[in-house]
């Protein structure tokens, strides 16, 4: 680090070393203002939003009716339908995301990592439209013939959630992998030692000592399911509304975003701003969950280090 | 020891055998639980391939306009036609609009055979698609296709793949069965191409910065979570960022209005250059992170020489360091640009064009790009349409693996080389 030191002439360091550092720390830089662009814009744009005399903080946020057409700005049935779907990824991605995880990294032999990596690397470079196709041509077909046509609709929830649970599934099970490969070998051993059997030495000491790492991977990945949009886009409707029934149309806070500004929506409209508004409640929920997690895995890290 | 059944802590031998045999099959299950969910995300990716490839080849049940053989007596089918008899057709039958349009791009007696046949199919034949079966229905359920077939009046079947040659250069059209991506590919390139000259310089700085200068303080501390933090934040938020700020701020700049001979006056602003930034910025957190674990992986003793001859931190960044991680830099950055060429949301919500048939002509020019096709025709609830997305999928697929394979191909080269040097 000091390498000035270092240098017999180190006293006068030539001007252009000193520009080209400055222009690099410049380049980092900007990704403080990328950060800071996003949260000015999108409380100056919500500002907007909110000061409209038609809409009012407190029914935005209790209020159990999105249309905007007749001045009714009540945020729950897209929150609602959000969570629905994250919730149901979740139910999917975690549970397959972890026991892949536990498979690769405590049971299968170094040949089959060899070809189970590389698939849930490809799995991972899908883009997430073909997901999103996959959910409306696949999914939703067998859902209809599972359940029954007159009691699925044409758009659901369900697919939607059950498809993002995929697409996050590989995500967990990679960074699963890596907390769960992080303990000790030492560890185990000492639970063999004891006449612990694989699964018991997994379950009961395995992932106990790695469950900072496994939980900073589950919220990084509701933070992906939650800002998840073409799969939602395609599969869940359009329309919010307020339903429990995951194999009802509901439209999420993204699929709104998408939908309405997909149709060429012109500036200073309330339709304008509202995307922004409900941009930033999205930006607000993932920053959380994105820092939580990075503070939750650098603890992790000072525990084996 | 005479007595067998000793008492031990656990209990009777026999209780031991009978704890360790439910302990063994507990583990037993478990195991078969861990190997079927592994086998289910391989399932997942099967079906996500099949899914595609099945939409994107089957029967099509077809009804004719305008019968062939009305226009010639005695030929059912187009393909019989002969030169001149396609000539003939084409000159009494297309109306004067088309044929003084289609005349000047190119005359008609000059045209090849099949340019004619398209020609007459498009503009007067004119096949309506009536119905569309998948891979799957059209091998195993041949009978109702058919059966489909005989109850419509006048239909007929063929079997047709989706993707072919013509799809990949013909444009956008509303009529799904002469659709194709042309102008969605080329926007999907030149998207890629400004997110390149955009992310990569100002990407490999930034890392450069962190890796080599960056000191262990506060304010680099925050840089780095930063970067992290940005790498996670939702696709579509970067869409909102890159509406208010190349759309709607600079639109002067994106627009080219500002330099007013290039100006696209029906573009304002969502535009290839607008679309190129805002995927920018959604990749340099990517391109960032990738290049610091290159530039983790050069030998700290390869610094410590260079600087040993007397070489200054810069000399020694560009003259050692960057060639020795150049490489890994690259797979970095492909990888960091196949991420971008898949995203749909950012490019919806900064407003790329739903429909547009002229091909992009520069960084001020209106764009789709191939998966906002994809999008667009998924989303339509006619059947056809799903198979072109198929097709579509198909492509961009391809185009991936393409990307891919090249950035596996320079890590390759660079572990045969790092093997040779030791």
């Amino acid at each position: 680090m000091h390498e000035r030191s270092l240098h017999p002439f180190g006293k006068r360091k030539r001007i252009h070393e000193r520009i080209i550092e400055t222009i690099l720390f410049l380049f980092a830089m900007l990704s403080i203002l990328i950060t800071v662009s996003i949260a000015f814009i999108l409380i100056k744009e919500s500002y907007l939003f909110f000061s409209d005399p038609d809409v009012r903080l407190l029914d935005f946020l209790t209020g159990k009716k999105w249309q905007p057409m007749i001045g009714l700005f009540g945020f729950l049935p897209l929150l609602n339908a959000t969570l629905t779907t994250s919730l149901i990824a979740m139910v999917v991605g975690i549970p397959l995301g972890l026991f892949v995880a536990i498979y690769l990294s405590e049971y299968a032999s170094d040949r089959i990592r060899g070809i189970l990596k590389p698939t849930l690397e490809v799995l991972a470079g899908i883009p997430t439209i073909v997901y999103g196709y996959f959910a409306l041509t696949f999914m939703t077909p067998l859902l209809r013939s599972v359940f029954g046509e007159a009691n699925v609709e044409i758009y659901n929830t369900a697919s939607a959630g059950l498809v993002i649970g995929i697409l996050v599934l590989p995500m967990i099970a990679t960074m699963a992998e890596d907390a769960i490969g992080a303990v000790p070998q030492e560890l185990r051993l000492a639970s063999y030692a004891l006449g612990g059997t694989r699964i018991e030495t997994t379950f009961e000491v395995v992932i106990p000592a790695s469950l900072s790492g496994l939980s900073a991977t589950f919220l990084l990945a509701l933070s992906r399911a939650i800002g998840e949009t073409m799969i939602v886009a395609l599969a869940s409707g359009a329309g919010p509304k307020l339903t429990a029934n995951p194999f009802e149309a509901a439209e999420t806070i993204t699929g709104y975003i998408v939908r309405i500004s997909g149709g060429d929506v012109s500036y200073n409209s309330i339709d304008y701003n509202s995307i922004f508004a409900l941009g930033l409640i999205l930006f607000i929920i993932t920053f959380t969950l994105n820092l939580t997690s990075r503070k939750i895995s650098s603890l992790f890290h000072q525990e084996y280090d | 020891m005479t007595d067998m059944q000793t008492q031990t802590l656990f209990g009777t031998d026999a209780d031991i055998n009978i704890l360790m045999n439910k302990r063994k099959r507990t583990g037993m299950i478990w195991q078969a639980v861990f190997l079927f969910s592994t086998t289910l995300a391989i399932i997942f990716l099967l079906l996500l391939l099949l899914s595609v490839i099945d939409s994107s080849f089957g029967y099509v049940a077809l009804r004719n306009e305008v019968e062939p053989s009305s226009l010639i007596e005695g030929k059912a089918l187009i393909k019989e036609f002969s030169r001149t008899e396609l000539e003939s057709t084409a000159m009494d039958n297309l109306s004067s609009g088309i044929l003084r349009r289609v005349e000047s791009e190119k005359p008609i007696a000059q045209r090849s055979d099949h340019d004619l046949v398209s020609l007459l199919e498009q503009y007067v034949i004119k096949p309506k698609v009536l119905k569309t079966w998948g891979l799957w229905d059209s091998l195993t359920n041949t009978r109702a296709v058919e059966e489909y077939s005989r109850t419509e009046s006048d239909s007929y079947l063929t079997f047709k793949s989706w993707i072919n040659a013509e799809f990949f250069v013909a444009d956008q059209s509303a009529d799904p069965l002469h659709a194709g991506i042309r102008t969605a590919f080329l926007g999907s390139l030149w998207i890629i191409l400004i997110t390149f000259l955009f992310s990569f310089p100002i990407g490999v700085g930034a890392a450069i910065y962190l890796q080599e200068y960056a000191q262990d303080n506060r304010l680099n501390r925050i840089l780095q979570l930063n970067i992290f933090n940005l790498s996670a934040v939702p696709s579509i938020i970067y869409g909102l960022l890159g509406l208010a700020v190349f759309v709607r701020a600079m639109q002067g700049f994106t627009s080219g209005s500002m330099f007013s001979s290039l100006s696209d006056a029906t573009a304002n602003g969502r535009t290839i250059l607008s679309g190129g930034l805002t995927l920018g910025l959604l990749v340099l957190p990517i391109i960032i992170i990738n290049t610091q674990e290159a530039l983790k992986a050069v030998p700290a003793s390869l610094r410590m020489s260079s600087y040993g001859i007397g070489a200054t931190k810069w000399q020694t960044i560009w003259y050692q360091v960057l060639p020795a991680s150049g490489e890994r830099i690259l797979t970095g950055t492909i990888l960091a640009l196949s991420r971008a060429l898949g995203e749909t949301a950012p490019l919806v919500v900064i407003g790329a064009s739903t429909f547009i048939s002229v091909d992009p002509t520069g960084v001020f020019s209106k764009f789709t790009t191939l998966p906002i096709q994809i999008y667009q025709w998924s989303a339509r609830p006619q059947g056809a349409y799903r198979n072109l997305a198929g097709a579509a999928i198909i492509a961009l697929l391809i185009l991936l693996i393409i990307m891919n394979s090249a950035a596996i191909y320079t890590r390759d080269r660079l572990s045969k080389k790092k093997r040779l040097e030791s």
